[in-house]
Parts: C-alpha cells; structure tokens; sequence
C-alpha cells in the first residue's frame, strides 16, 4: 500500500466518544447540520461546485483519437481547505479558540495538555480532540486531568484533516468561549500540510529529540506560530544545544515564539499559559470588534451559563 | 505519508467533476516545494483510482521549481530547492511565490458517444 508508511486507504478515521464532560453540566451547543454554511447544507462538500458548474470540455489537442480535455485547474487540497475555512468561522463565531498541537511522538503533548488543563480549567473550558492512530489511552488521561475529549482515531491514516477535526467538534459538548486542544497525530512530517481551521499551531520538541529537528522537518516548524522546547528539566542528562536549536527554528520561521519549558517539572508552563491566555484576549478583541457590526444568527442556547462571561461574541452583540 | 490522502482528494475531485465518464489522462501539478512526493503519489494512484471514473488512467505530473523573494534584501524570484530556503544574503525571512502549486490541471476523457448530454 503506501511506499512510505504502509497506510491503508480502505481504513476509515473512527470518532471514539466523547468521553463524557465529568466538570460541567451546562447545556452544550452544538454543531448541527443546519449551523453548516448554506455550501455544505444542501450536502455539497464545501468548495466544491455544484451540478451546474460543470467544467468545460475541450476536444484534446493530444493523447488519444477523440479524447477531449477538461480543464479542471482545482487545488487538490481545496475541500480540506474549504471546510477548515468553515471550522475557523463556526469557532470565531462562538468565541472558541482552537489549538492544534503537534510535534513527534513522545515529545510530550499529552502531558503538556494534562498540566494545562489541570492549571487552566478552572479559569476557562477546555476540550480536547484527540488523534492517534489507535486506541484511547491519550483520551483517557486526558479526561482523568478534567476536561472533555473526544478521541479521533485515524485507522492507519498519519495526521488529522479538517473533516476529522470537524466530526470532533460536532461530537464535543463545546460551550462558546472554549479553549479547544488538537493533540494531532505524533508525526512532524503529515499534519503540517493540512489546515484545520484551528487558531493557533504550536510545535513541540524536546531536548532528548536532539537540536536539529526544526533542521531536518522544516516544514512542521514553519507553520508554527510557537514552538516549544520541552523537557527542560532532562538537560543535565542530554547533549542538547538550546542556542542551535533555537537557531534552526528561526530559520525555518523567523515569526514563531519559542519557550523553554517542563511540562513534567511545571518549569517555564506560566509563559505557556500566559501566550494562551493572549491569544484568548486577540480573539475576544476580533469578535467585539465583529459584533458591534454584524448580527449572529446563532444565539447561545443558555445564556445563563457560567461560561458567557467568556463568550463576549455575543453578550455584547447589539 | 499524507499522500495516500492527497491522491484520495484527487480522485474524489475527478469524480465529482466528470461523472459518468471514462477518464485516461490525469495531468497534476505538484510543485517541487508543495510539500508532497510525487513518486508517493504516483505509488497510491492505480489504488486509490480502482473502481472509479479513472481507473486504469495515465497519470502524468509537472514538477515546477520552487521559487521565492526575500522579505529582507528584496531579491524577486529566485530558485529555491527547500521550503526552508535561504536568500543569498543569509536572510530566512523568504516569501515562496511558486513550486508550491498541488493542483489537477486538466483531465483528458474519452469522447462520448453521439446522443449524450454534453
């Protein structure tokens, strides 16, 4: 099957859950069809053309007698693209700031996730989309530390696409103003190509993987809008040069942030935590701004509950 | 080892673009910074194809350079063989402007029989 990593294309992604939310009993919203944009309600796939936008046809200048060529020109990654375009409207309309986290596997996103939750979860929801390629042991610890999950797994795919992160969110009790964790596919090749519609990319490495990955997987490093050197508290025991490492990485993104950090240790976490919670206060900031605007269609279905205090989408609409 | 998925997305696209039709020619573009190996896909394709409209189809791939600025000294469209390329000036901060194209370009089909819709 695929010469690279032997995927098999006939193995569908599963939705494990979601583990049901042990923290809060409000009354989620959720995604439902006709929350879909009007492209994906009439079951079109998003950026696709419809029935009457057929393509031109064209008698072909070479190949066979009597074939014709169609000009098609289509990104093949359009319909990925096109439903992350969705994803990322639906969460700026609920105040949800979604985070796809990447990295190899074993450089400790989980463990960075669970301290997150515990330090964070008090102060603003949490849900996770977990994806791995088997199995629920990610989303059992995940749920332990408090928050809700919902766990992907991709069959023998290698990284998550925005249709998968979509089914996630459809299956997650997600109240607006929500900070969503991706835990993607431990792969710092595959998950780099593809958008989610999330509103941050943060790549993790730690210091046993060595300095030079941001050197040898550019392209996961340059979609990063931070980059996290974890397990800071193992440096005494590895040959790891943070100054090369940082150097590679600002080769591969001159924009990205970087930190020094121990998810395990707590070292370096209240840089970690302070980023997320400016990153909450630009999406806060882009939705009043939208609302003094636009009207939205979609109200809160209980606004009442604990979290509108953090969906100010729309406790300051007009 | 995303290209089993890229070349699952092109042929769902060739499906629902010329339905009903035998297709014997597939032309893509996969520029030569697009991040995704042509070989692997040409790997995949016969696969993935089989039992669709273009099963048993040629498939034939244009590999254009990348290309690129720098945001820094202002070079304009030099040829660049990374995603992480370097301006000769040492600057990263470099804008890839082409090779990073991942498009069907055209498919040929075989011509259909007199009294078919068009």
């Amino acid at each position: 099957m695929c010469v690279t990593c032997g995927c098999d294309g006939d193995a569908r992604p599963r939705i494990v859950g979601p583990v049901d939310p042990v923290r809060r009993g409000d009354d989620p919203v959720r995604r439902d069809k006709d929350e879909r944009d009007p492209a994906r309600a009439d079951g079109r796939h998003a950026g696709h053309p419809g029935p009457g936008d057929r393509p031109a046809i064209v008698p072909s200048g070479r190949g066979l007698a009597g074939a014709q060529l169609v000009t098609l020109e289509e990104r093949v990654l359009a319909k990925n693209d096109a439903i992350a375009a969705s994803n990322r409207h639906w969460l700026a309309h609920q105040g949800i700031l979604a985070v796809n986290v990447m990295s190899s596997p074993g450089a400790g996103k989980t463990t960075l996730l669970e301290r997150t939750i515990r330090a964070l979860n008090a102060e603003w929801p949490i849900a996770v989309v977990e994806g791995d390629q088997e199995g629920v042991l990610d989303a059992d610890r995940i749920r332990a530390s408090g928050a809700p999950v919902v766990q992907v797994n991709t069959g023998d795919g290698c990284h998550l696409d925005a249709e998968m992160f979509d089914r996630g969110l459809r299956t997650l009790p997600l109240a607006p103003g929500t900070l969503v964790f991706v835990e993607n596919v431990g792969n710092l090749v595959c998950p780099a190509l593809f958008d989610l519609g999330e509103g941050a990319r943060v790549v993790v490495t730690a210091v046993t993987e060595g300095e030079d990955k941001p050197a040898k997987y550019p392209r996961m490093f340059a979609s990063a809008d931070l980059v996290l050197i974890n397990k800071c508290d193992l440096l005494p025991h590895v040959d790891f040069d943070a100054a090369a490492c940082e150097r590679h990485i600002r080769l591969a993104s001159p924009r990205a942030e970087v930190m020094v950090l121990s998810a395990r240790t707590g070292e370096g976490l209240s840089a970690w935590y302070g980023w997320l919670r400016h990153r909450r206060g630009h999406r806060e900031a882009e939705i009043s701004a939208c609302s003094t605007h636009h009207h939205h269609p979609h109200p809160p279905t209980d606004p009442t509950d604990s979290l509108s205090a953090s969906a100010p989408v729309e406790s300051s609409a007009p | 080892m995303h290209e089993l998925s890229v070349t699952q997305g092109i042929v769902e696209m060739i499906s629902d673009r010329v339905p009903n039709q035998r297709v014997l020619t597939v032309n893509l573009t996969i520029g030569q910074v697009s991040g995704v190996a042509p070989h692997a896909v040409r790997f995949c394709f016969d696969l993935v194809a089989a039992g669709t409209v273009a099963e048993g189809a040629r498939l034939h791939i244009d590999t254009p350079p990348g290309r690129a600025r720098c945001r820094s000294c202002g070079q304009d469209d030099f040829v660049i063989d990374t995603p992480l390329p370097l301006c000769g000036c040492g600057s990263a901060d470099v804008e890839v402007i082409g090779g990073d194209e991942l498009t069907v370009a055209s498919v040929e089909v075989a011509a259909k029989p007199k009294g078919m819709r068009k």
